[in-house]
């Protein structure tokens, strides 16, 4: 305990140092270039983005800004290797669950954001420490329920709604399974970002307040584990039929052999012209109504020589009009601005249906558990722990008691 | 007497010669003529690797995050590393994978480079196929291999289900991830053994062959005794090769299995990659690279020794 | 293939037998390496199909619409002329510095050569993986991030070439080299007039993985190559999958047009082999 309070001083004074070596920012006077190293426009929305840097540098005649467009899988590799040898870019991407780390080592710089209420609350908080921000989201996407319309009529069940529950969703799973036809009832991933958001719809937490120990070895948490594990094999295929592996769950939903698919708004483009009536409601809870949100934010670097015209690009990034439109016109994620009215436009945009759930879900949001210190190894142990239990090599409870125990000893310094 | 013998004496300090002025300069210009051929390949590697090695070393006397600075640990990361039983999994599970894939690589390659050999029809042909494999991505591989090992309804199982035998798990099974990866890993590396004994092969001077017959030999005599110690330099290069990339084997398990299920096929490499760039643990992972780096060398030293007794060079 | 059938009409029935048999299992054989090529290529003229557990062999819509969106989204002719480039490139100098080292280990005894060569060989014992911070250091010192030689000086020499080729040439009669020396040849001549000529084999497999390797290499051009006018191949086909979803079609395109190149030079350095062999009088 002594240890680690010891540490935490000493991070905190190394942050400090290497803020106070940069705090004095060459008075940004003449042109200056910043650069941002992003992986958010990868994959197809690299002019996208070339339109809002447009747009900046028109607004900002002073500042150019230099892009570096890294593939998602590897981006974390190259960033790693920037931090070691310094020559990390001065505005860069990030994700909600590398954020606790990069702050508690002193990567980002504190920002000084002009329009706060810009931004959605819950998604501005994520990414501030002790009252300062540290980063800036840039775009959220959550998970909701997807279903099948044709095969719930051909049940003779009522499609699902906001207020259902684990229990409608259960029966309903039960009564459009069908084996022998291929037919299964449901489908959700057995992975630590399912497993946190079951645990607090179920009221449990995954952490003790502290962060210091796990806090989902109860029974709750046990209930919330045997509610994702006991779906396979019963209305779920197993891992040994395929579940798992990629698109798997997707491609069933799009053959029309799935009811109802836990997955992220990503796939609206994907199941768009399936030959049948689907549309989408918020995730059922148990005690709780919780949804889990994906967000990408833009940090900037505590070693920038341009701290002020960084921030300004990452606040113009992430909260300009010229985003929104650019986002909302290419379908490139959701902005993650406050005012609900400049997303109306969102919600005429086709199939589903019911895209207000999208909007719904963020009522009742739960984030992922984030330590600052072994943060992946707490992901990976609890998403094999968990499969172990799936594979029916342990029991759930052995499950949850080996995850604990190793967790612990991760993050328990 | 061969030319080098005679530079070995020159060279040598055992019997210190008396150098006469001809015999300087011829000195001079052999250690100039060495250094020649020596040095393009030299610079090079040491600059970026042999460097790069002994900063490894240095870091892995540190904990270090890549990102905050370093913290000096002397041996604290090997000591750790020693005494945590997953290092010593990690390691059986590589050599389990290696003891499988060696021999099923060396054999197959062997047998398709004699059959690809002989005056086949459409042999060009036939060899750019079996060297597809080695020129596809593991992506593609390790997806068409789950799907032929599927414990359900994979071809393998399917047909082992049509002679009454109750296929296994395989890499959904803990006991058979390891060798459904040794099985697809072996698959896509026959082209690349194949391709270095072919050569191997084509080197070998018809002559002795001719010499063979004359004598009376047939074809698995004139395997024996002519092909595969002429081949030896060969099969020398393509173990220790193999042996010094198996060690470092990764991509087939990151694709296959991604070190599952449980941890049951995670190996060296993956460890150290994790450790490295997700786990945030860099002098750890330097130290289990160091580690690796010795169990390599120590066997690749007795390969080296034992090549005398069975080697034959020109 | 007149001296082929004669060969095998001349031949016993159980020879003949064992001809036929041979044939099935290396065609059998061929089939089962050429199925996940034809998957492969198969996926990528069929747009929309995700990637399904069990491989669909006829397409439904078949299209090459991936293939133009392929060049059309992404600067993939430059891309590949990067590769192209930096893969010629490593294979030239590798070719050079490869049959050097292999000389000098195999006709130049000098006093330390076997720890020389040992290390030589220990650069291949330690992984990639924890020498890529190092190196990035290093080309930073140098200022050369970002530039074509900065991906090209590590794989100027490679300890797997240098080995291949010390047995190629060790395979070499050394009664070639004392006829030559008779005839007055310092070691430059034999180097070139006598070595080079009877490992053509080894040179020309040596082309192929040197080519290969750095056709194929992912991690050291992603962290030093990150203008996007200097990507290579590798890294724009990873750049096809998205934070959330992947378009396999687009994908197996990329990979169709990645392994076409490397299929055509070693069909071409086979035929090289066969030719050099023949023709270089030494058998």
């Amino acid at each position: 305990m002594n240890r680690k309070l010891l540490a935490s001083v000493g991070m905190l004074g190394i942050a400090a140092l290497a803020l106070t070596g940069c705090a004095t920012p060459a008075a940004d006077s003449g042109p200056v270039t910043i650069t941002y190293t992003n992986f958010i426009s990868n994959d197809g929305n690299e002019e996208n983005l070339q339109t809002i840097v447009d747009a900046f540098e028109e607004e900002n005649p002073d500042i150019t800004v230099e892009v570096t467009t890294l593939p998602y899988a590897d981006y974390g590799t190259a960033l790693q290797t920037d931090l070691a040898a310094g020559t990390v870019s001065d505005v860069f991407d990030i994700e909600y669950s590398n954020y606790a780390a990069y702050q508690a080592n002193g990567v980002l710089a504190p920002l000084e954001v002009a329009n706060v209420d810009a931004y959605r609350q819950s998604l501005i908080e994520a990414y501030s420490t002790d009252g300062t921000s540290y980063a800036l989201p840039s775009s959220f996407s959550d998970v909701v329920l997807y279903y099948n319309a044709d095969l719930f009529d051909a049940a003779g069940l009522d499609y699902p709604t906001n207020d259902w529950t684990w229990e409608d969703e259960k029966a309903a799973a039960e009564a459009i399974t069908d084996q022998a036809a291929g037919v299964w009832g449901d489908h959700q991933p057995i992975s630590f970002y399912e497993y946190y958001k079951v645990l607090a719809q179920n009221g449990g937490q995954f952490l003790n307040d502290d962060k210091t120990a796990v806090a989902f070895n109860t029974p709750e948490g046990l209930e919330a584990a045997e509610w994702l594990v006991n779906k396979s094999g019963t209305v779920m295929p197993t891992i040994e039929q395929g579940q798992g592996t990629p698109d798997f769950d997707t491609n069933l939903f799009k053959d029309g052999k799935l009811g109802m698919l836990h997955t992220g708004i990503w796939v609206f483009g994907a199941v768009a012209d399936v030959p049948f009536n689907w549309d989408i409601a918020v995730e059922p809870g148990n005690t709780d109504q919780a949804s889990a949100v994906f967000s990408n934010a833009v940090g900037v670097s505590a070693t920038s020589e341009h701290i002020d015209a960084a921030t300004k690009w990452a606040e113009f990034l992430t909260s300009s009009d010229t985003m929104v439109q650019a986002r909302l016109d290419s379908g490139w994620e959701l902005p993650p601005i406050s005012d609900e009215a400049q997303l109306a436009t969102y919600l005429d945009k086709g199939a589903p249906a019911n895209r207000q759930a999208v909007f719904d879900s963020l009522d009742g949001i739960a984030l992922p558990p984030v330590v600052a210190e072994g943060q992946t190894e707490m992901q990976d142990i609890i998403g094999e722990e968990l499969v172990e239990a799936q594979a029916g090599r342990k029991t759930v409870q052995e499950a949850l008691d080996s995850a604990e125990e190793r967790i612990n000893a991760v993050i328990g310094g | 007497m061969s030319v080098s013998t005679v530079q070995t004496s020159i060279l040598d300090r055992s019997k210190p010669p008396e150098l006469t002025a001809p015999v300087r300069r011829n000195r001079t210009r052999y250690a100039l003529t060495v250094l020649a051929f020596l040095l393009p390949s030299a610079i090079p590697l040491t600059l970026f690797v042999l460097g790069p090695m002994v900063a490894a070393a240095w870091v892995s006397l540190q904990k270090w995050n890549l990102i905050s600075p370093m913290q000096f640990v002397g041996l604290g990361n090997y000591e750790k590393l020693l005494t945590d039983p997953v290092t010593a999994d990690v390691f059986l599970h590589t050599v389990y994978y290696i003891a499988g894939y060696l021999p099923l690589v060396y054999f197959g390659g062997l047998a398709l480079a004699l059959a690809l050999n002989t005056a086949l029809k459409g042999r060009s042909f036939l060899r750019g196929v079996y060297f597809l494999p080695v020129v596809t991505s593991w992506i593609v591989v390790a997806l068409v291999w789950r799907w032929l090992l599927n414990p359900s309804n994979g071809i393998v199982n399917t047909v082992l289900a049509f002679f009454g035998i109750d296929g296994p798990g395989w890499w959904s099974d803990p006991a058979w991830a390891m060798p459904s990866i040794i099985i697809a890993s072996a698959w896509k590396d026959l082209g690349f053994v194949m391709v270095i004994l072919l050569a191997g092969l084509q080197a070998i001077n018809p002559d002795m062959y001719d010499a063979a017959k004359v004598d009376g030999a047939g074809w698995w005599r004139r395997l024996i005794s002519v092909t595969l110690p002429l081949l030896s330099p060969s099969t020398f290069f393509v173990l220790v090769i193999s042996l010094i990339n198996g060690f470092q084997v990764f991509d087939q398990v990151y694709a296959m299995t991604a070190g599952g299920p449980n941890g049951a096929s995670t190996v060296v490499v993956q460890q150290i990659y994790d450790l490295t760039f997700r786990y945030g643990a860099a002098g750890e992972a330097s130290a289990l690279s160091w580690i690796l780096f010795i169990v390599i060398l120590a066997i690749t030293l007795i390969q080296v020794r034992g090549q005398r007794r069975w080697v034959n060079y020109g | 293939m007149a001296e082929l059938t004669l060969q095998t009409r001349r031949m016993p029935a159980s020879r003949r037998a064992g001809w036929i048999v041979l044939h099935v299992v290396i065609i059998l054989g061929a089939m089962a390496m050429f199925f996940p090529f034809l998957w492969t290529i198969i996926t990528s003229i069929s747009p929309g199909m995700g990637l399904t557990v069990t491989p669909a062999l006829i397409p439904e819509n078949p299209s090459l619409e991936a293939y133009a969106r392929l060049f059309a989204e992404r600067p993939f002719g430059r891309v590949i002329l990067n590769s192209l480039g930096l893969a010629a490139a490593t294979t030239i100098v590798q070719l050079v510095t490869s049959t050097t080292a292999g000389y000098a280990f195999s006709r130049l005894p000098f006093k330390g050569r076997g720890v020389v060569f040992a290390i030589y060989l220990a650069t291949m014992m330690i992984p990639l993986q924890v020498l890529i911070v190092p190196l990035f250091v290093e080309l930073k010192t140098f200022g050369l991030l970002n530039t074509y030689l900065g991906a090209l000086l590590p794989t100027f020499a490679s300890a797997f070439g240098i080995f291949l080729l010390r047995q190629a040439i060790n395979q070499v009669p050394r009664e070639l080299d004392e006829a030559a020396t008779l005839d007055g040849a310092g070691h430059f001549r034999i180097f070139f007039s006598v070595v080079i000529p009877n490992i053509r084999p080894a040179l020309a497999t040596l082309t192929v993985f040197a080519f290969m390797g750095s056709w194929n290499s992912f991690l050291w051009p992603l962290v030093v190559l990150r203008k996007p006018e200097l990507q290579t191949l590798p890294i724009a086909l990873a750049g096809l999958q998205g934070q959330y979803t992947t378009e396999w079609d687009i994908i197996m395109a990329g990979s169709v047009v990645s392994i076409l190149p490397m299929l055509a030079l070693y069909i071409f350095a086979q035929k090289y082999v066969i030719q050099g062999v023949a023709s270089s009088g030494i058998k």
